[in-house]
């Protein structure tokens, strides 16, 4: 039986988030949380990997108290439970912050683990840096971008491509993977699930002093990079702004630049007759 | 000590990606403002011709540790001969290239070093102050955000292949070269390659191509996505996508085009369809010339295009392809 842990994080549902450029701020409360893709696909790593092995699976998930819904998704899909972790003076940590406070949390909830799942990266930041810095702040060994994971003599088997290699690796256990979204595919949790994971679910809250995380490593103030500007990069050009039917544009694009074009492609162009006549009426 | 900023080598693919090279550039414009030298690290096995490259590209030193175990290249190895180098030589900066090697060592070299580290810079410059300002997309890709590493030492970035110019090579240009022992007490490998094969080479079509006709989600689906192969044919150029359009398996991922796919620098891009978020305009700023098609005269695309036609996408496309065809010479 394998001790497993899978982190998640809640992501905004729209990759495009609302940004006021009056205010100069983010209208996040617009947009809905999800379960982070790649997560979802470490997740279903795990689950196979009970089936075939058994096991035990623990959902982590750090952020407001709203990302409990994504733990309530995973049990629905298949894990045995969830922890919660939820505290302001977590809010607006780097990668570094991030990886403290969920290692942190693994020790205290999971000391004994045997595989700890992660995304390969998350949609709305995807820095990939939570996953090997996780494994650093662990001390186990780690693996980013992993499409398969077996389990031979006591070790785990993984296979990945990166840079152009195929690569087949042994990874001593306990160990860390993070998960790509190629392979994995996420089952939908069906909708029992989904009812007795809120009728019946196991779900630990746990705040900074819980896991009695030392403040200067965590949040904002434990972070390493600070954020000093934020802007929308609009780098507009003085351009040509052409309207009107498609005919007419392509004629004046070809009017305008049938040189340029041509010279790009290396072929000669035509003149347009009708074009010449249209000019002379 | 002499202030340095470092460059890890990442030669694994020397002739494909250039990111090491284009580093090293970069280096040497951010080191001459705070009187630093510029520093590749380079750790392996058989090296030397990688050595003299980067010289001849711009490091002023190397940094070489050179032994038969480093053949392959190993993730924890290298992060703890990385903070031990960091540790013993203090370098103000280090920038890694971000493949996907660099981007699992970079995070693991910061976490040692209890540093920060900024994800996919598109840009890296130094403050008046002497910090590194380092610019990244963030938010999802509308937004630009300006990150410092104000008290941690050293700044740490990854960047990607194709946002800085490589210089030109230059054999008259001299380096340093310091070799370092291997350490006697690296620890045991945890994780270890048991086999690799090398994959086809990725085809550098759309980096060369001249011409390159790129579909946002605006084309509206595959079979009207596939009129942009037809123009680009009649162009001698490639077709190019944005992410949701790959993800919608319109086009393969190959022909990604943006930071997590290529960078083009044609001599013109059709944009046809697409909004302009920075992770895909990041890798389009050097097209020498754009003509962006789109509903929308308020999209991104649009304001930086050179040519900016508010017009439906497919019915552009196909009144450019008639017209190319009239007029070519056959
Ligand atoms: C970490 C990260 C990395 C990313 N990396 C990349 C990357 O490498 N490459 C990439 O491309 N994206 C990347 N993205 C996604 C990126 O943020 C955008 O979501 C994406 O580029 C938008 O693609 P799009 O312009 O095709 O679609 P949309 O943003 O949906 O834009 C569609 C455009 O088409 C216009 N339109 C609609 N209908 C028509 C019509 N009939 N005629 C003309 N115009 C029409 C609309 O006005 C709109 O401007 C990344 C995102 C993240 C978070
Ligand atoms: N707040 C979080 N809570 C739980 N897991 C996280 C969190 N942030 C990041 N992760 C994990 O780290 C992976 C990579 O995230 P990132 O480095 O932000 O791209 C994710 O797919 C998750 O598995």
């Amino acid at each position: 039986m394998l001790k497993l842990v899978v982190c998640i994080k809640q992501v905004p549902m729209v990759s495009e988030l609302p940004w006021d450029p009056n205010t100069r701020t983010l209208k996040r409360n617009l947009a809905e949380g999800m379960m982070n893709p790649a997560c979802g696909h470490a997740l279903e790593a795990a689950l196979q990997i009970k089936k075939q092995h058994g096991g035990h699976i623990v959902a982590i998930t750090m952020g407001p108290p709203m990302a409990e819904e994504v733990l309530y998704e995973a049990i629905a899909m298949g894990a045995d439970r969830g922890v919660l972790l939820t505290d302001r003076s977590m809010a607006g940590g780097d990668t570094s912050a991030t990886s403290y406070t969920l290692a942190r949390a693994i020790k205290k909830e999971c000391p004994d683990f045997d595989l700890v799942l992660c995304g390969c990266y998350t949609s709305d930041s995807e820095t990939a840096q939570v996953g090997p810095q996780l494994a650093e702040e662990l001390d186990v060994p780690g693996a980013a971008y992993i499409e398969h994971i077996a389990v031979k003599d006591g070790a785990f088997r993984l296979h990945r491509v990166t840079d152009n290699f195929l690569e087949v690796l042994e990874m001593d256990m306990p160990g860390l993977v993070t998960v790509t979204t190629h392979t994995y595919m996420p089952r939908y949790p069906s909708l029992e699930g989904l009812q007795s994971a809120f009728a019946r679910s196991d779900i630990k809250i746990l705040n900074a002093r819980d896991l009695r995380l030392d403040p200067a490593k965590i949040g904002v103030n434990g972070s390493p990079t600070k954020i000093i500007n934020v802007y929308s990069p609009t780098a507009a050009k003085k351009n040509i702004v052409m309207q009107g039917t498609a005919k007419k544009v392509v004629d004046e694009i070809f009017a305008k630049f049938a040189d340029r074009i041509s010279g790009a492609i290396g072929k000669d162009l035509k003149t347009h007759y009708h074009d010449n006549k249209a000019c002379t009426k | 000590m002499n202030r340095s900023i470092w460059v890890f080598a990442d030669y694994r693919n020397y002739f494909q990606n250039r990111v090491t090279l284009q580093l090293l550039a970069k280096a040497n414009q951010l080191a001459a403002q705070i009187g630093a030298e510029v520093c590749a690290v380079v750790l392996g096995y058989k090296i030397d011709e990688y050595v003299a490259e980067y010289i001849a590209h711009g490091a002023q030193k190397v940094v070489v540790v050179e032994h038969r175990s480093l053949q392959k290249y190993s993730m924890e190895k290298y992060a703890v001969l990385m903070e031990r180098l960091a540790r013993d030589y203090q370098p103000e900066i280090i920038l890694i290239g971000a493949t996907a090697f660099g981007r699992e060592l970079a995070p693991r070299v910061a976490k040692r070093l209890g540093t920060g580290l900024t994800a996919d810079c598109i840009g890296l410059e130094m403050t008046e102050d002497g910090l590194l300002r380092q610019i990244a997309p963030s938010f999802g890709g509308n937004l630009v955000a300006e990150i410092l590493t104000p008290e941690h030492r050293p700044q740490m970035a990854t960047v990607r292949a194709g946002i800085f110019q490589e210089i030109p090579h230059n054999n008259s240009l001299h380096g340093e070269v310091v070799r370092i022992p291997l350490p006697k007490d690296l620890p045991k490998d945890r994780l270890r390659l048991i086999a690799y094969q090398r994959q086809p080479q990725r085809d550098q079509r759309l980096e060369d191509a001249r011409v390159v006709v790129c579909g946002g989600r605006g084309m509206g689906s595959k079979k009207k996505f596939k009129k942009l192969f037809e123009l680009a044919q009649l162009l001698a150029g490639e077709v190019g996508a944005t992410r949701p359009v790959v993800y919608a398996g319109w086009i393969d991922n190959d022909a990604l085009v943006g930071q997590a796919g290529r960078n083009i620098r044609p001599q013109i891009l059709f944009s046809f369809g697409i909004s302009g978020a920075i992770q895909h305009t990041a890798a389009v700023t050097d097209a020498e010339f754009i003509i962006a098609v789109n509903k929308n005269p308020n999209a991104t695309m649009m304001k930086m295009a050179d040519v900016a036609v508010v017009a439906d996408a497919n019915q552009l496309c196909s009144a450019l392809i008639k017209e190319l065809k009239d007029r070519i010479q056959t």
